[in-house]
């Protein structure tokens, strides 16, 4: 039982950062029509933020410490944050420690930025190609991007931590009525899920009770009635993208302390997604949440080590062979439009 | 009258043969006129410094090839001449290799076996490369070792861990100066007995592929022999980058230390995740829950960052030793690169003045004549002690680093400190061992090539 709620613990998280991307995916599907390839680059570079605030809270100066030597013999040279100077060392220190939750403010302006700018340069002009093609580009653009990262970032991953005060993890267990330590969940993981809902309830409501939502909402069932009454819809599309990038950029910042950022993350997670955006339907917005969650819970239980001893191997295979069986039974995937993917 | 005998399956025939003849490779071919492959004519000799430029390891595939550059300068007669000074042997004088000036080539592994190999190929045919080095993974060293085997080069392997490298697959033609999983576990098992005591219950993740399952195998002999047992041991992708399924079962399964046979973006992550899991803070079998990290690399903890703190790992060598060697190294590399050399660049630079002063000393480039300078070859002062390379089975045998993470650490490369230096005595074992290959396991014969 506690190994059961366990797995379900850990497939939340996972299946929120699934949920997250692939929500970004089918959005750009369903408006756009486009595949874009380049939407785990988004998550990568949204990590990247994080980090590159973390950077900008942490410039320094140099000073040197007689006192100690560096590994050549030299003194010392210690870098002091030029915060440690404005608002003293211990509120310097209590900033730079909330790099990654104050990073979300940076974030989504520059992340709706290389949305629009991604759109506008150069998706824009693969709406009327054929989806290889579309495919081809943006995943050219997925690797350009993730070397560009790997030039200035270097290769390896780079620490970046949550806040001290959210180390450490919750005895769900305990809480239960459990023996304590057997059911723990760390308490970023349940930031992470929390905050993802949050967000996807945001874009739902977005999308639910504002004109703006409505008059998009409209476009991806009918773009050429929505055109004909005389609304620029390429342009609510184009901010759509730009949301979606934001959607995908926080999904990444958040992640962050969860796993080192590195210049391969959104490779990491793309396939998955995709997966993700066709079990559940692809440009279903619910059904990419639902699929998210489902696909998450159920690779955490085939890692399960009662389960590898009977089938070693399923954990790898899992989410595939679920993405076989939808797409062979019901090829719109579980919350699909009739029609799509079915001609 | 003479009659010609210029039949059609005359024709088809030679043809066949001539056709095959220019089909073979031209690593087989293009040097019969020489005695061996890539025989230097000139006034210079050409290295191949094969290691990943891309790719997750890239990082420290650039701290490789720092360090190769380093030792081509130094060869030369260039810079300070590092551990040229301090080394035991006196046959290198900073003027290039039996007076041929040192150029080099460099390929990219990008940590993959087939493209590692069609880069050091490359370089044999086309470069002339007499010698290839470098690497930052098992599975490439042992693909480009076969490879030079073939092609009758020498490999001087980089960084490589699995004892299969000198192991069940090693060859004639290769060499290793970094130490191994059977080491690590040898060296690890008494440090460990002594911190956490010899009644511990381990749960092994392990890296699923080669490495890994060496790793495992040794730390788990290692262990087990002082006492511990091991509760499970659980495979984990390569692909992996959220280790939490495999991770929140630890504590039910009553195990009091988690191992993590590990490396690279798979140790970083594994090692975080643990940690967030609030896993240290544990109390388990009423013992503090306890990490281990088989093989550290500086690298590597830099970013796991603070999450290394205390945790207990082995190393081949480490910037803060204070022989004269390793003084030496980590003056020059640091006067030239501005911070100190990782334990990947070490091995690669030393790599590289052994061949060196092997072909010195065999006054000859012959692949075999220097193979024959190598084995058993006893050394000091490249900042491990006292060193044998063992005739047997090519394996370096020399001191094994016990590290901890750092709790204070000065800079971004002062992250580990070394709790103990663990005599070669207590990490040696036979050629046939069977963690290495059994009886089996041979160098087969040494291969010059053309």
């Amino acid at each position: 039982m506690e190994a059961i709620i366990l797995q379900i613990l850990n497939g939340l998280d996972k299946g929120s950062a699934y949920a997250l991307i692939a929500l970004g995916l089918t959005l750009i599907f369903g408006t756009l029509g486009v595949v874009n390839f380049a939407h785990g680059a988004l998550f990568m570079i949204g990590a990247f933020c994080a980090v590159t605030f973390s950077r900008i809270l942490t410039l320094s100066h140099t000073v040197v410490d007689e006192t100690k030597t560096d590994f050549l013999g030299n003194p010392l040279k210690v870098d002091v944050p030029y915060l440690h100077d404005l608002f003293g060392q211990a509120t310097g220190d209590a900033i730079i420690d909330w790099a990654v939750p104050l990073s979300i403010l940076f974030t989504v302006p520059v992340m709706m930025f290389v949305g629009y700018a991604m759109e506008r340069g150069l998706i824009k002009h693969f709406y009327n190609r054929p989806h290889a093609d579309q495919i081809l580009v943006t995943f050219g653009l997925a690797i350009v991007l993730q070397e560009v990262i790997k030039y200035f970032y270097g290769a390896n991953p780079i620490p970046t931590p949550a806040p001290q005060a959210f180390a450490g993890s919750f005895d769900f267990g305990a809480a239960l009525g459990f023996d304590p330590n057997l059911i723990i969940y760390p308490y970023w993981r349940i930031i992470y899920f929390v905050f993802a809902a949050v967000i996807i309830g945001a874009v739902f409501a977005f999308l639910q009770y504002t004109t703006f939502g409505m008059v998009v909402r409209a476009g991806m069932a009918d773009r050429e009635t929505v055109g004909l009454l005389g609304i620029n819809i390429d342009k609510r599309f184009t901010i759509m993208f730009g949301l979606a990038a934001a959607v995908a950029g926080l999904a990444g910042v958040m992640y962050t302390p969860i796993n080192s950022p590195n210049y391969h993350m959104g490779m990491d997670f793309l396939v998955l997604s995709f997966v993700v955006v066709v079990v559940g339907g692809m440009g279903s917005l619910p059904g990419a949440v639902l699929a998210g969650f489902l696909l998450g819970i159920l690779e955490s239980f085939a890692s399960m080590r009662e389960v590898l001893e009977i089938l070693p191997g399923l954990n790898q295979i899992i989410i595939y062979l679920v993405a076989i069986v939808i797409l062979l039974t019901r090829p719109r995937g579980l919350m699909g439009r009739k029609g799509v993917m079915e001609d | 009258m003479s009659k010609s005998n210029f039949t059609r399956r005359g024709l088809l025939k030679t043809s066949a043969v001539a056709g095959a003849g220019l089909a073979l490779p031209t690593i087989f071919t293009a040097q019969s006129a020489h005695a061996f492959t890539n025989e230097p004519t000139g006034g210079t000799v050409t290295l191949g410094f094969n290691v990943p430029q891309t790719g997750p390891y890239a990082d420290e595939g650039a701290d490789e090839l720092r360090a190769y550059q380093l030792a081509v300068e130094h060869l030369n007669g260039g810079g300070d001449g590092g551990m040229l000074n301090t080394f035991s042997s006196k046959e290198l004088d900073g003027t290039g290799i039996l007076g041929k000036k040192v150029e080099y080539v460099t390929g990219d592994t990008q940590t993959k076996s087939d493209a590692a190999r069609a880069s050091a190929k490359s370089m044999i045919e086309k470069d002339g490369a007499i010698m290839i080095t470098g690497g930052s993974s098992s599975g490439v060293a042992v693909a480009v070792q076969a490879l030079c085997q073939e092609a009758g080069v020498i490999f001087m392997a980089g960084l490589t861990h699995s004892n299969d490298t000198t192991g069940k697959d090693r060859k004639a033609n290769g060499f290793r100066h970094f130490f191994n999983s059977y080491m690590s576990g040898a060296a690890l098992a008494p440090v460990l007995a002594n911190a956490y005591g010899t009644d511990r219950k381990a749960y092994h993740l392990t890296a699923d592929y080669n490495w890994g399952y060496t790793t495992e195998e040794a730390v788990k002999a290692s262990t087990e022999a002082m006492g511990w047992e091991t509760v499970a041991a659980v495979k984990t992708p390569l692909t992996q980058t959220d280790f939490s399924s495999y991770i929140a079962p630890v504590l039910q399964s009553g195990a009091d230390t988690l191992v993590l046979n590990h490396y690279g973006g798979n140790m970083v992550n594994s090692l975080t995740n643990a940690v967030q899991f609030g896993l240290r803070d544990k109390q388990v079998n009423g013992k503090d829950f306890q990490i281990v990290v088989p093989l550290y690399s500086r690298l590597m903890a830099k970013g796991a960052g603070a999450n290394v703190k205390g945790i207990f790992g082995s190393t081949n060598w480490h910037w803060s030793l204070q022989d004269e060697g390793s003084k030496a190294f980590v003056k020059s590399f640091g006067t030239k690169y501005g911070f100190p050399p990782s334990q990947a660049a070490h091995t690669t630079y030393v790599q590289t003045l052994l061949y060196a002063d092997a072909v010195q000393r065999a006054g000859s480039f012959a692949p075999c004549a220097v193979a024959e300078a190598l084995e058993d070859f006893e050394f000091d002062g490249l900042g491990n002690g006292k060193t044998l390379y063992r005739g047997a089975d090519h394996q370096c045998f020399k001191d094994v680093l016990v590290v901890k993470g750092k709790e204070n650490p000065t800079s971004e490369f002062d992250l580990l400190e070394i709790v103990e230096v663990t005599p070669v005595e207590q990490v040696t074992y036979a050629p046939d061992h069977p963690q290495m290959g059994g009886p089996e396991a041979t160098l087969g014969a040494c291969n010059n090539g053309a």
